[in-house]
């Protein structure tokens, strides 16, 4: 059963058409990755798919609920849903680790204080943070910063997360980690991602499933599992898992 | 017993020896069950999650917290197993860690500690600046003109319509409060003396460095303090650029050489809006400014310069100081920005202060 639905598509800019007519789903449990080079749309896919920009036209059902145009309580009911993880953490700055992480809880739910400290302590040592849970995330590395919004994210336990190039700028050891924990909460939460991402090995490690973007066709080029993809008759998406640069290109 | 805010979720039974707890456990169904499973199990009570068909992440840590508390699971589901494992129930959490207040004599150290690392900062500051000047003075080139006639324009000409507003206010407020109670005895004319005294020696230096402090001193430290956050003052330092001399001298310069200009322009302003007060009180503008000449020598005028020339270096100062001693984030920007005009503020009222008795022993 598909808990996300996108149906013809089109992200706009002005009048600047960044996708047209994209067509995709996601099910349950499923990891999916969104590829592509640099400007081909993945992440204005992504602010599109967590509402934060309105499509010039389509539809994106989550969880059986049209987001497009949706009404306030359609809207909110749909965001708790999804829990987002932005390319630089976007963690708040004025708070430490762990009042980041019980935001959210202290926000949307009435739990005790107790429980609320509970619950984001154990989200934090879920995501190997237990111990820098006072700190402030200017005191943390890029890949603690990821992990912590990680965790946030996923603090009210949210169906689908999504994940916006969550291996940029990390070292390859950090990566795997993340991808490992990733791995890990698709497993042991039934969690949804979708992960934006460019990186092969990201790809490789987590998905289940890739689409493929490309700037030429504004839209989708490619449907499948990172090994089919791999493999793929278009040689500007087997090229890619290759790392050869496509030959219009060269 | 069944609970639930929207529909029942979850049932809690009492057995024979045994809690029974099933259904589903969801974080918007926990509110009323957490407390009352606080409240109700004890230490080696059993619990039973054999009906258990759902359980979430919220869920889990409630069962984690339980078993803390030393409530034995029987009947667990295997995906739950697999779950609360993954939270590491051996381990307790950590405790909140809260920073020790301390009492009030190591409250006072300690901000006595952090007033001599501020003036240890300040002095550093001001010996590395000197040195900056020193180095850029043999060859003023390459000082960067073009910047600094680009901070004159932004600290100086764009903040003349602000600056008239307020001189011009200050100006017709203090003409019309004085005049009042000076028609009495019919000396509304000396009102002219007044205000060209106060707002020559006073009032318009003063007033134009809190504006400049508000206006162009923040704006430093938030710059300043915005690229210390993006590691472009680092940037500078790798290509042996000294962010003192291509960052700092030109603000210093620029706010140094405006301050005066601005007050000097808020002083005409200020005078022209009592001579327009004055002039409703009979008054013309000619008497007007010819009490203003008789009252105010070259001494007052010259005093007031100089005290502003000192204000705009101390802002500029300030807010340089503060924004590159920033620290990392967001908020660390605004920290810096609220510190550094609070700082200015204080200095401007000491070293108003300072003045007065240097002018008062100069005899002017």
């Amino acid at each position: 059963m598909s808990l996300i639905d996108v149906r013809d598509l089109t992200c706009r800019y002005g009048s600047r058409t960044i996708l047209q007519d994209v067509s995709f789903s996601v099910t349950a449990g499923e990891v999916l990755a969104i590829l592509g080079g640099s400007g081909c749309g993945k992440s204005t896919l992504l602010k599109h798919l967590i509402g934060l920009y309105p499509p010039a036209s389509g539809s994106i059902c989550i969880g059986g609920d049209e987001f497009v145009g949706a009404q306030s309580t359609t809207r909110q009911r749909i965001l708790r849903r999804i829990g987002v993880m932005y390319q630089s953490g976007a963690l708040f700055g004025s708070m430490s680790v762990l009042d980041n992480v019980r935001l959210p809880l202290e926000t949307f739910t009435r739990l005790d204080a107790r429980a609320i400290e509970t619950l984001a302590r154990l989200k934090l040592r879920q995501v190997g943070l237990e111990d820098f849970a006072e700190l402030f995330p200017a005191e943390l590395s890029g890949g603690m910063q990821k992990r912590a919004a990680i965790a946030r994210a996923m603090v009210l336990d949210p169906q689908i997360l999504f994940l916006d190039e969550p291996s940029a700028g990390l070292d390859p050891l950090t990566s795997a980690g993340l991808d490992k924990l990733i791995r890990e909460l698709a497993a042991s939460q039934g969690m949804t991602f979708v992960v934006v991402t460019h990186e092969l090995a990201s790809i490789n490690a987590i998905a289940d499933r890739a689409i493929m973007l490309d700037r030429s066709v504004q839209g989708i080029i490619a449907t499948g599992s990172p090994a089919e993809l791999a493999t793929h008759p278009d040689p500007l998406v087997s090229g890619f898992f290759r790392r050869e640069a496509p030959a219009r290109a060269q | 017993m069944r609970h639930g805010r929207t529909a029942p979720q979850w049932h809690l039974q009492e057995g024979p020896g045994i809690w029974r707890l099933g259904g589903a456990l969801r974080l918007q169904d926990l509110e009323e069950l957490w407390p009352q499973l606080r409240r109700q199990l004890k230490a080696g009570d059993a619990l039973s999650l054999h009906d258990l068909r759902e359980c979430d992440g919220a869920g889990a840590a409630m069962l984690f917290e339980l078993q803390q508390g030393g409530i034995r699971f029987t009947d667990l589901p295997d995906e739950l197993a697999r779950k609360l494992s993954q939270l590491q129930p051996q381990r307790p959490l950590p405790e909140a860690r809260s920073t020790p207040a301390g009492n009030a004599i190591s409250r006072l150290g300690r901000r006595v500690a952090q007033l001599i690392e501020l003036w240890q900062t300040q002095v550093a500051f001001v010996g590395a600046l000197l040195l900056a000047l020193r180095n850029v003075a043999p060859q003023a080139r390459t000082l960067r003109l073009r910047e600094v006639w680009r901070l004159c324009n932004d600290a100086g000409t764009n903040a003349l319509p602000i600056v008239s507003l307020i001189a011009l206010l200050l100006g017709v407020i203090l003409a019309f409060q004085s005049a009042l109670p000076m028609r009495q005895f019919g000396a509304e004319v000396f009102v002219a003396n007044l205000l060209g005294l106060s707002l020559v020696r006073e009032l318009s230096p003063l007033m134009m460095a809190i504006l400049l402090s508000g206006r162009t001193g923040a704006a430093y430290a938030a710059e300043l303090g915005t690229m210390k956050v993006n590691e472009e003052i680092n940037a500078l330092i790798t290509f042996g650029i000294d962010p003192l001399r291509f960052l700092v001298l030109p603000r210093l310069i620029a706010c140094t050489l405006m301050a005066p200009v601005l007050t000097v322009f808020a002083e005409l302003i200020g005078l022209f809006g009592g001579a327009l007060v004055m002039k409703g009180f009979g008054i013309p503008f000619s008497t007007f400014m010819n009490q203003v000449a008789s009252a105010v020598d070259v001494s007052d005028f010259v005093s007031g310069i100089a005290k502003s020339a000192i204000y705009g270096l101390e802002i500029a100062g300030i807010g340089c100081l503060f924004g590159l001693s920033a620290g990392n984030g967001a908020s660390a920007v605004g920290q810096a920005t609220t510190r550094a005009v609070v700082y200015m503020l204080v200095t401007l009222v000491v070293t108003d202060g300072l003045f007065a008795v240097v002018y008062y022993l100069m005899g002017w």
